[in-house]
């Protein structure tokens, strides 16, 4: 596994109104890891990935994404995000689109490219997410297991560099939690750096190299999956995988 | 010099000097026409305000009636009103209702309508504002689960105590949005009280610019209350949806 | 734990008042059914009371008059459909500018918006009978304005600041996740709008924008206050040509709603059944 640094994040705050809900949050993924940021709700997970596509902007500190200064006030948002995709906890596919169209439309509007060769893409990206057959469907004719892997592969037919996934489990049945963490791993078996916030303690420590533990917009407790589960050093890092597991 | 006469002073040189012609400054006689007007208006608004809120209470308490006939009246009564243009139902309160009432004879032996344009035109207000008001509370009411009425009727409360206690006031909160919405529709709707001649704010600036000639000058001058009114109203509603805000309920 | 409480539920009267703010106009095949009811009955009762023999019956003075009351609802539908034609464009506009990224150009739209929105209509209309010349003069071509074409001037204003409201409310309606979505695809902001969510709020601003245009068509009866032929004033006229029968008030009245009925009761019952279409899609 390559070790240069894909995301650095270094001392982040970030404020709503008066509410400072990060508090200094350094970390680094390296090229080909998988992050698991977990933590009690309301302590700022969604916020931190958020900031790392500049979907919300933040006064101090600094992440860099492949050299990128996100923070930089001159920031080419286009070419971040062409390096960053993102799949949110309720899907937000474009309900007017099928799902073929809302794999293609991002590189055709954004990209410009060719539509034939986006088409062969998007059909090969919904037949990787085990979405064969569904391709003409609408959002709305789909489970929300479908609904967030045909979210999935629309990130992934911008050819990004890192995924971000925030909660995307929360909002599904559980019976269908499985096939799109089934995707998830998959992804990251074939090498694709990924920051995950998620409730899945099990899925984390079988899929992720590093474990983040926050709360109250701070990293509380760091480390990989085996150490992290098996003796977590922090009493609030004991307390809350005492209720969770 | 007092104020007062500061100010007239001011705009009847300005008058002279620019012919911008606010006769309603400096010129008493236009300014009383002109109080007047804004006096009939702000009745006209407050009293139909008033009014068709009581009808939206009552009427929505008649649709919540076990009795088929109460329902029926008050339903075709909001179908009737709330479906035909106000004018038309200004004109027919004015024009129709008023030639099957008898006329009176005054101190000097005169004969004159036993009721005059004003009232008229508050009872038509009231009734048209009045059947939205009734459909706003419905579905206010309708919006409160059964098992919250269910709890007040089974610790002894009555129908009408339920309905005033607790259905009223869970109610006004959810459906203040809309009321708001209705009731400066309302006071926009008093300027139809022109068609009718009565000498509400439209009528006397109409009556104004009239002798002057002074058309701009005088709808500016409209346009300023009218905004003004409404925001007044619109204020005095937030302030109220405020101060009924509870944690929970609603938004 | 959280027990299962009896919850006061997103609020249904809220959501379903439209956008503009305006009353929806709620229309059932028996309102016509009672008003051609009252011009029958209004006119056998005439009869009766005065005999058929020595005044025209009252179906007799509708059958008279209906070509030129007709003409005069074809003076409304004209005046109903320019004002729409013309405050929908500009109202487009001034929607897309309440939602601006710039914040002058939402504070200015927002003004004019306000403004308009809260201006009573007669007012409006008085304003441009007497503010608009009888003449323009456009290079060197003289263009004569009557009365009618300065109501749809004065018309087109609140339904300009009405359309902008409905706009806003269409694309406030759409949820924030399909703004965040886009932006993350690298979608500029101009992409955002015309191809993720304008595409899903245009059909949630259909129901609002017909049924302000049914509000519009029975609100053109407020130029008969100004001085325009239509309906109504010709109604009036009518009744002053009768010699102001007294039986009469009732039937040219009821006859005049009942044209507005036929023209406003498919589009109030198309706009209801597409309300309620959208609600159980999205």
């Amino acid at each position: 596994m390559a070790n240069e640094p894909l995301v650095v994040i270094d001392n982040l705050h970030k404020s709503f109104g008066h509410v400072e809900v990060i508090k200094g949050v350094s970390l680094a993924v390296s090229k080909g890891e998988v992050a698991c940021i977990i933590g009690p709700s309301g302590s700022g997970k969604s916020t931190l990935i958020r900031c790392v596509n500049a979907l919300v902007p933040f006064e101090r500190g600094s992440i860099k994404v492949l050299g990128i200064e996100v923070n930089d006030p001159k920031l080419d948002k286009l070419k971040l995000r062409k390096h960053v995709g993102m799949v949110f906890q309720q899907y937000n596919l474009f309900p007017h689109r099928t799902a073929l169209q809302n794999v293609m439309m991002a590189p055709i509007q954004v990209l410009k490219r060719p539509k034939q060769a986006v088409e062969a893409e998007a059909y090969a990206l919904l037949r990787k997410v085990r979405l064969e057959g569904k391709e003409h469907a609408y959002p709305g004719e789909l489970s929300g297991g479908q609904q967030q892997r045909v979210a999935i592969a629309r990130s992934l037919a911008m050819k990004p560099d890192l995924m971000l996934f925030d909660e995307v489990t929360a909002a599904l049945d559980p019976e269908t939690v499985g096939e799109v963490l089934l995707t998830i791993r998959q992804l990251a078996e074939e090498g694709m750096t990924c920051i995950l916030v998620t409730h899945e303690m099990g899925f984390a420590r079988e899929v992720a190299n590093e474990i983040y533990f926050t709360d109250q917009g701070v990293i509380v407790e760091h480390g990989p999956p085996a150490q992290f589960f098996s003796a977590p050093r922090d009493p609030r890092t004991q307390a809350f995988l005492s209720q969770i597991l | 010099m007092t104020l007062g006469h500061a100010i007239s002073a001011w705009f009847s040189h300005l008058n002279n000097t620019t012919g911008v012609n606010f006769t309603i400054f400096y010129d008493p006689y236009d300014r009383h026409r002109f109080l007047n007007g804004l006096w009939v208006t702000l009745t006209l608004s407050g009293v139909t305000i008033v009014g068709s809120v009581l009808v939206g209470i009552v009427g929505a308490w008649g649709q919540l009636s076990r009795l088929g006939w109460i329902r029926g009246i008050v339903a075709a009564y909001v179908e009737l009103f709330r479906n035909t243009p106000p004018l038309v139902q200004m004109y027919f309160f004015y024009f129709g209702l008023s030639a099957l009432l008898p006329e009176i004879r005054n101190s000097i032996g005169l004969e004159r309508p036993l009721i005059n344009g004003f009232t008229w035109a508050c009872l038509s207000l009231i009734c048209f504002a009045g059947s939205f008001n009734v459909e706003i509370f419905r579905s206010g009411i309708e919006a409160i689960p059964t098992a919250t009425t269910e709890a007040a009727e089974s610790l002894g409360f009555t129908r009408l105590q339920t309905y005033i206690h607790v259905v009223l006031p869970l109610a006004l909160r959810i459906c203040l949005p809309a009321l708001t919405n209705n009731l400066v529709n309302l006071v926009k709707t008093t300027t139809l009280a022109y068609a009718i001649a009565v000498p509400e704010l439209l009528y006397v600036s109409n009556q104004i610019w009239s002798d002057n000639d002074n058309v701009p000058e005088m709808m500016f001058v409209l346009f300023v209350i009218y905004i003004a009114l409404v925001g007044i109203l619109v204020f005095i509603m937030h302030t109220w949806e405020r101060a009924l805000r509870r944690p929970g309920l609603g938004t | 734990m959280s027990a299962k409480f009896p919850v006061i539920l997103p609020l249904n009267a809220t959501l379903r008042r439209p956008p503009g703010g305006l009353p929806t106009l709620r229309l059932a095949p028996w309102h016509g059914l009672i008003l051609a009811a009252i011009i029958l009955f209004s006119a056998a009762a005439a009869e009766a009371a005065t005999g058929a023999a020595t005044r025209a019956s009252v179906l007799v003075v509708l059958a008279r008059w209906s070509p030129l009351l007709w003409r005069g609802f074809g003076l409304n539908i004209l005046i109903s459909f320019l004002s729409m034609a013309i405050g929908t464009v500009l109202g487009a506009f001034l929607g897309l500018g309440l939602i601006a990224v710039t914040a002058p150009v939402r504070s200015v739209s927002w003004a004019i918006t306000q403004f308009f929105r809260n201006a009573p209509w007669l007012v409006l209309l008085f304003f441009m009978i007497f503010l608009l010349p009888f003449h323009m003069h456009v290079g060197g071509l003289s263009i004569s304005l009557p009365g009618w074409l300065k109501a749809v001037v004065g018309l087109a204003l609140p339904v300009m600041a009405n359309v902008a409201e409905i706009v806003r409310g269409g694309v406030r309606s759409i949820h924030p996740g399909q703004w965040e979505a886009a932006e993350s695809l690298g979608f500029t902001r101009r992409q955002q709008l015309w191809l993720i969510i304008l595409p899903q709020s245009v059909k949630r601003m259909l129901p609002p924008w017909m049924n302000l245009y049914a509000i519009l068509t029975t609100s053109t009866t407020l130029a008969s206050i100004v001085g325009v032929d239509e309906v109504v004033t010709l109604a009036g006229q009518v009744l002053a040509a009768e010699g102001s029968r007294p039986g009469l008030l009732a039937p040219i009245y009821a006859y005049v709603l009942l044209m507005f009925f036929a023209y406003t009761y498919p589009i109030a019952w198309a706009t209801q059944r597409l309300e309620r279409r959208y609600q159980v899609r999205i």
